[in-house]
């Protein structure tokens, strides 16, 4: 087989693994977004502080997700591995 | 579809390497062409200060209150005078994120403007911490224990790269998808689609990482400052 049909076809494979990061952030986000939501029915007063300290919360947890999203981005667009070859 | 930074013209050439213009570097010149214009007018039209204040010392008043208020409420009074450092940091990155509707590249896509922006928060870091604690502050990476200290030294490089990252993979995830979505849909869904999410990348995640960037400096600031 070609060496770089090889090395593209195995970079798209890698690409589409290294997506799977966003799993847990999407879990994650979820169960914060309940525990506010449970926070907000014990105490409907404090709405604005718990929603600002959710998205701070989610915001910060969307960080592992995008350090996939930038692995499988260099594989796609400007893949290191073919200019070894 | 090509999402790279593309070169626009050279800028100078010292020898011979060629040191281009890119769109990243003509929308950051824009950005502070914006923000250095709307300073110059502040100090132009407000010469006298009014005790009760109306109209635009109103407005920029309630700008610069806010943000006291804010550094007091995250730092604690002994840091008030972050204040200023920050709101120029804040303004800079969001202007930079909006940047995007109007059509240019927004600068926060490309991984060197963060990275500028990631270290400046490491050098101002550390240098309040030997400021404020001196020996203690060299101390304070061996604590609790002297086998800590590898530990201790990822730990500020992982901070200074999590800032980074998490601003360019935003911005540069908005980039791609909007890039996409305007080569997709057919000339009527055109100005429909796109909107939302223009509404959805740009402006709400633009502003919520730009407030994410500064409330996290502060932060390492105020942790590195303060012996505890």
């Amino acid at each position: 087989m070609d060496p770089k049909s090889f090395v593209l076809g195995c970079s798209a494979i890698a690409a589409g693994l290294a997506s799977l990061s966003g799993l847990g952030s999407g879990l994650g986000q979820g169960i914060a977004a309940g525990k506010a939501a449970e926070a907000v029915g014990r105490q409907p007063e404090a709405k604005g502080d718990i929603t600002s300290t959710m998205l701070i919360g989610c915001a910060l947890a969307e960080t592992c997700s995008i350090y996939g999203l930038i692995i499988a981005l260099i594989l796609l667009l400007n893949n290191p591995l073919i200019g070894l070859l | 579809m090509d999402f790279t930074n593309k070169n626009l013209g050279v800028l100078f050439e010292f020898g011979e390497t060629k040191f281009y213009i890119t769109q990243s570097l003509l929308a950051t010149w824009i950005v502070m062409a914006i923000l250095i214009i709307f300073a110059i007018i502040v100090r132009i039209k407000l010469t006298k200060f009014k005790e009760v204040p109306t109209g635009f010392q109103n407005l920029v008043e309630c700008i610069v209150e806010t943000m006291d208020k804010f550094t007091i409420n995250t730092m604690g009074p002994e840091y008030r005078h972050f204040g200023g450092f920050f709101f120029g940091m804040f303004a800079f990155i969001i202007c930079a994120n909006y940047s995007g509707l109007v059509g240019l590249r927004p600068p926060t896509a490309d991984v060197a403007t963060t990275g500028a922006l990631a270290i400046t928060i490491f050098i101002v870091t550390h240098v309040t911490g030997i400021k404020r604690r001196k020996l203690g502050y060299v101390k304070s990476f061996f604590e609790p224990n002297p086998i800590f200290l590898p530990i201790n030294l990822i730990g500020e490089v992982s901070n200074v790269l999590s800032l980074c990252f998490r601003l360019f993979g935003n911005m540069l995830g908005g980039v791609i998808i909007l890039g996409l979505a305007y080569q997709m849909f057919p000339a009527v869904l055109k100005f429909v689609v796109p909107s939302a999410l223009h509404a959805y990348f740009d402006l709400f995640a633009g502003a919520l990482q730009a407030y994410i960037f500064t409330v996290l400096s502060m932060t390492f600031i105020m942790q590195k400052g303060s012996k505890n």
